[in-house]
């Protein structure tokens, strides 16, 4: 014990009194990927992510300044409380400079606070709350992807343009949910549009039923699902049996994944107009990576948010070859703001104060069995929202950092 | 309009039938769940990963056999049964005489290795199954569209659980059951072969599970983690309706899922907790549940 005390004590005086150059905390840099392995959002998030983690870091040649790279994982079973145990003990005891990834905005919201209290790095993708760029938003945190409120600009506006014009949401009740909620009634009202009503269902159902049938009788035009995953693939299966599209009214699905699609099959899913910042057939960039990606996963393609880990994770890098160091997390983030970005997922884009990474976002509508040549060929582009106009301004987040 | 609790008499009435629907689940799985109680004395924690199997068997025979709808629900019991007839001979028969936790824990275990194994063939976000053409469509009841698949769910969930609740106990082999679960020592020595009789019962449980997982793959993705979902609401059912209770398990599922159904039109928010708050109720006013006998 005194042993390690005192090696421990000369390794501290060594640290210190090292050259700043190539300063890596724990001689290598750690990456955790912290999702959702086993649950409703594994096939979104789960080992895609890490997978996409893993070529990020092969790409960049599995060294930064000579230093290795190590990519480690685990499952949040989308539990805040067991998400921060697991934070905790990566950043304190494991040697993990990064978290990258966290769906579940719960969970994301509370790893985002224990990576500010220990100066560490948080890059999101999995999440979607905007407040995490909004007034939680915090100088050790990235939002890569998306979030609900450029989920909300896209689809919100495209669908009351086109006459969706009332609304009644169906709506997770966490976090996440209340958030997209919030976020796009706040699009539907301003584009003169109107909500009739909403109902909020408990984490992980699996029958809509009943909630559909209060949606029903609203009469509503449109019926937003402000959920994900295998909550969004139940409620649209079962509006399908209840005859809801038939009897005129429309679904919107806020947050859909190609996973989802996938699982829904075309014949359920034709028609569904959401908004995603990545599809695989995108450009011949995205589908190298892709073709690379598919072919460690058993076929299946990438979702956004698996990109965006890949995208997030090789920025990250770019910035700590530049600074020479990880130990400093905001450091290490102010860093990544001030390089611009630029990968073969995404394009070139920024990062902006706030921690918002800004690139395109679009507007897809999956394709009629007929349409489709193949395997994964769901989507059509509809329309493609600029950076500046994708995501919330700057001035709206109340990010105290913004001010 | 008539009102009922400031909601429409109509939309009241659509929930009632929706609870209905749901509750003919739980009354399947928990009636399998209490005929295995009833004679093994095993708490089958397996029953929701045999439910999935049965889900999967059904998509399998479609995907890789042809084998339509009606082909599943008559096989997919029967194959998911024999494997439960495997587990009852190779695991659970050493476990006899035992200490209830141990069944328990081996049931559990299997449960989660299950999962892994189909979570690990076939990822999370499950497999789509179309509702079988001859039962598309539904009909408009005036308070509610009723799906017509929906309406078959119910019937042939009510005429399963009668048809188990009568076999039980109206008929010889019945009797010969319930003789087992008091003293099956002595309906040994009356010349029964009671531990053949036991294997055959877990596996008709098992089997009763997987035909629910047939009802079910229509309506839910078929999904490696549609049973994990479910088991927790259903051993809550089994034990609101007394362990080992035939008619216990199946007048509480039903009345269950009616309870469940109201609560998701006047709180929703509560309605995953509202099944565990009945449980804890009746556990503290009746701890042998409500048709379950104390002692």
């Amino acid at each position: 014990m005194r042993r390690s005390l005192l090696s421990a004590g000369a390794a501290l005086l060594a640290l210190s009194t090292a050259p700043a150059m190539a300063d890596f905390t724990g001689g290598k840099v750690r990456i955790g990927v912290l999702n959702d392995q086993s649950s409703l959002y594994a096939d979104i998030t789960g080992q895609g992510s890490v997978v996409a983690a893993r070529m990020a870091v092969e790409d960049f040649g599995s060294k930064v300044k000579g230093t290795p790279i190590e990519v480690t994982f685990a499952d949040h079973q989308n539990k805040p409380d067991v998400g921060s145990n697991i934070a905790r003990q990566w950043y304190d005891t494991d040697g993990v400079d990064v978290i990258v990834d966290v769906p579940t905005s719960s969970v994301a919201l509370a790893i985002n606070e224990i990576a500010r209290e220990k100066n560490k790095v948080f890059l999101v993708s999995g999440a979607a709350t905007s407040d995490l760029t909004g007034p939680k938003c915090s100088p050790n945190t990235v939002h890569w992807t998306y979030d609900t409120w450029a989920l909300a600009n896209g689809t919100g506006s495209a669908i009351v343009q086109t006459g969706g014009d009332s609304w009644f949401f169906l709506t997770a009740d966490y976090a996440f949910g209340h958030a997209l909620e919030r976020d796009t009634e706040a699009v539907v009202l301003k584009s003169g549009g109107k909500v009739l009503g909403k109902v909020r269902h408990p984490l992980n159902t699996a029958d809509f039923s009943s909630y559909l049938l209060q949606a029903q009788g609203s009469k509503a035009k449109i019926i937003g699902l402000a959920n994900a995953g295998g909550d969004t693939i139940n409620s649209i299966k079962q509006a399908a049996e209840f005859g809801i599209v038939a009897g005129g009214q429309n679904l919107a699905g806020l947050l859909v994944f190609i996973s989802d699609v996938h699982g829904l099959g075309l014949q359920a899913a034709q028609g569904l107009i959401f908004t995603e910042s990545f599809y695989w057939d995108l450009n011949d960039s995205t589908r190298a990576w892709s073709k690379r990606f598919a072919e460690r996963m058993g076929g299946r393609m990438p979702t956004m948010v698996q990109a965006g880990v890949y995208a997030a994770v090789t920025h990250y890098l770019k910035a700590l070859d530049a600074l020479g160091s990880d130990a400093d997390g905001k450091a290490v983030v102010a860093k990544m703001k001030e390089t611009p970005t630029d990968d073969p997922l995404f394009g070139k884009g920024t990062i902006r104060k706030d921690g918002r990474k800004l690139h395109p976002m679009y507007l897809f509508e999956v394709k009629k069995p007929a349409e489709s040549k193949g395997p994964w060929d769901y989507y059509k582009l509809k329309a493609t929202i600029p950076a500046d106009k994708a995501f919330r301004p700057l001035a709206e987040g109340n990010c105290p950092l913004a001010q | 309009m008539a009102e009922l609790l400031g909601i429409p008499a109509p939309v009241l009435f659509g929930q009632l039938l929706l609870g209905l629907i749901n509750g003919a689940f739980y009354a399947i799985l928990s009636l399998g769940l209490a005929v295995i109680f009833g004679l093994l004395n095993i708490i089958n924690f397996t029953h929701g990963a045999q439910y999935m199997m049965g889900a999967f068997t059904a998509w399998m025979l479609l995907n890789h056999l042809g084998l339509g709808y009606w082909w599943a629900l008559l096989l997919a019991p029967l194959l998911v049964g024999f494997t439960g007839i495997l587990i009852e001979r190779l695991l659970l028969k050493r476990l006899a005489g035992l200490d209830h936790l141990y069944g328990l824990l081996l049931t559990f275990g299997l449960a989660l290795v299950i999962q892994g194994l189909f979570r690990n063939e076939f990822g999370s976000t499950g497999l789509p199954y179309a509702i079988p053409p001859e039962l598309r469509g539904g009909q408009n009841l005036g308070f509610m569209f009723l799906p017509n698949y929906r309406a078959w769910v119910v019937g042939v969930s009510l005429a399963v659980c009668l048809a188990t609740w009568l076999v039980i106990e109206k008929t010889r082999l019945g009797s010969y059951l319930r003789a087992a679960t008091e003293n099956p020592t002595l309906v040994q020595a009356m010349g029964i072969d009671v531990p053949r009789m036991v294997t055959l019962t877990y596996g008709f449980g098992v089997a009763l599970a997987a035909f629910a997982g047939v009802l079910a793959a229509p309506i839910y993705q078929v999904s490696p983690l549609m049973g994990a979902d479910l088991i927790i609401v259903v051993f809550a059912v089994v034990v609101i309706g007394g362990m080992g209770s035939i008619l216990g398990s199946i007048v509480t599922g039903f009345g269950l899922g009616v309870i469940e159904g109201l609560t998701k039109v006047f709180w929703p928010e509560a309605s995953s907790t509202v099944i565990f708050v009945i449980m804890a109720i009746v556990l503290l006013l009746r701890p042998a549940g409500l048709f379950g006998r104390s002692g």
